[in-house]
């Protein structure tokens, strides 16, 4: 892989529909109710539904994969979780390469929301075998 | 109660990995599809390769719509304890896949997972709690094709006691819940503080380090507001680290003591010791930015307004309290 550290990944924008939220639980097999009923995610104490883990860690993914192109060999997804994804907002994720070689490059990963910053992370990508 | 827990998650650790536990269905295409779709990831490779996306390798072993309990599990044998002694809400902090290898059409795979460490108790913006965190790898046959760090904190919701009963129990895998939306407990916790402000027996702040400089501002006729002492970033309530830059040093502003009411209740019922209803509480926006809860002292109800100016005001309850409340500016 040609890349050098600082490069800046082009943004991208989620808009975090219910729909969005529901369908990608369901995907990823989350049958959690905060993830698709709203009156029980607020009794519980959110303000809407809102996205599930397995979902930030695959966009995530997708995200460096968009860019890095289809012969990329994902090695490791490392993410900390922060403000909750809740569904009307818009996830906005933004990535910088922090380390390259020959063989691969890592990339710095931020998923912010309303409230704050939702995911921060590291996704340790490499060229197909 | 800390020899208890200390000593539970001794045990699990030694124990070590808990029973593999397979899959339901075989890595397969209809819901790799579904998953892409979902996702909105239009890489091709993995339709043409017949490969799943590595983000998908927890998903093969997701237990489901109506998840089987599984007292053997690591997590789960770990949050049962945390629940009894009552840390009974969970939160997801961190979680690292690492892929040894893209799984492919039709491989059965199954997760083995252990206990690697339980910290605690720690003091956090949501609440005491402990720290778990967990190893699990996933296997084809013998082979370990991919692994994950995973970490949850088990907290004490605010505002319920040391022994209450486990009344919602999180399923292991994947296992969050909200944050428990810090703001709004803290401006519930402050509206019956402040509902109750020259009674006698006034629902009192618990004073923390955190706090406690916000109470001496409020004793001294000032309005202070915690600044972030590594970005300047201003935030209430009071808490130990940003949440924009994760600094932990912080120091305070004085604030001018004007804003605009944001939102406000009209308590009316039930009756509160002491006080005549009734009364207005608002949330007001401070003119530096945060949001800050107080009683409104000699409105009319019918008068107050979203977006009224307000300044501030102190009552003061006794040699130790004295609230912020808010009067309207003409």
């Amino acid at each position: 892989m040609s890349v050098a550290v600082g490069i800046v990944l082009p943004e991208l924008r989620i808009p975090v529909t219910p729909t969005f939220v529901i369908s990608t639980a369901v995907a990823t097999r989350d049958f959690q109710d905060v993830h698709h009923d709203r009156d029980q995610a607020v009794r519980r104490g959110s303000k809407d539904i809102f996205l599930n883990i397995l979902t930030t860690t695959g966009l995530v993914q997708r995200y460096v994969t968009d860019w890095a192109g289809a012969t990329a060999m994902v090695h490791s997804v490392a993410i900390r979780l922060g403000a909750p994804c809740y569904a009307y907002d818009t996830l906005v994720l933004t990535g910088q390469v922090t380390q390259a070689s020959s063989t691969g490059c890592v990339v710095a990963v931020v998923g912010r929301v309303t409230g704050g910053d939702h995911v921060t992370g590291q996704v340790e990508v490499g060229r197909l075998p | 109660m800390e020899g208890t827990i200390r000593a539970a998650a001794e045990r699990i650790r030694a124990a070590g990995a808990g029973p593999a536990r397979p899959g339901r269905d075989p890595v397969n295409l209809p819901m790799i599809r579904n998953w892409l779709e979902a996702i909105g990831d239009r890489n091709p490779r993995y339709e043409q390769d017949g490969v799943a996306p590595p983000a998908m390798t927890q998903v093969w072993t997701m237990r489901g719509l109506h998840p089987v309990v599984e007292p053997a599990d690591p997590l789960s044998a770990m949050s049962a304890v945390l629940d009894q002694a009552g840390f009974t809400s969970v939160v997801a902090t961190n979680c690292e896949q690492t892929y040894h290898r893209y799984l492919r059409d039709g491989e059965r795979v199954e997760v083995r997972s252990r206990l690697v460490d339980v910290r605690g108790p720690k003091r956090t913006a949501l609440g005491e709690g402990w720290f778990v965190t967990t190893d699990s790898t996933w296997y084809v046959g013998a082979e370990a094709v991919a692994s994950m760090t995973f970490r949850v904190l088990k907290f004490r919701p605010p505002g319920s006691t040391a022994t209450a009963p486990a009344s919602e129990r999180a399923p292991a895998a994947a296992s969050e819940r909200v944050p428990a939306v810090v703001s709004e407990r803290a401006s519930g916790v402050a509206f019956e503080r402040a509902a109750a402000a020259v009674a006698s027996d006034a629902l009192r702040p618990v004073v923390t380090r955190d706090t406690a400089f916000f109470w001496a501002g409020t004793a001294a006729g000032e309005l202070r507001i915690q600044r972030c002492g590594g970005c300047g970033e201003l935030r209430h309530p009071p808490g130990p680290v940003c949440r924009q830059c994760g600094a932990d040093r912080q120091d305070h502003l004085v604030a001018r003591g004007t804003g605009e009411i944001f939102s406000f209740v009209v308590h009316r019922h039930p009756p509160v010791p002491g006080r005549r209803l009734p009364i207005v509480v608002a949330l007001v926006e401070l003119t530096e930015g945060v949001r800050m809860v107080g009683e409104v002292l000699g409105a009319d109800p019918r008068q107050v307004r979203i977006g009224a100016t307000v300044q501030v005001d102190f009552v003061r309850v006794d040699t130790e309290l004295t609230l912020p409340a808010w009067r309207l500016l003409p």
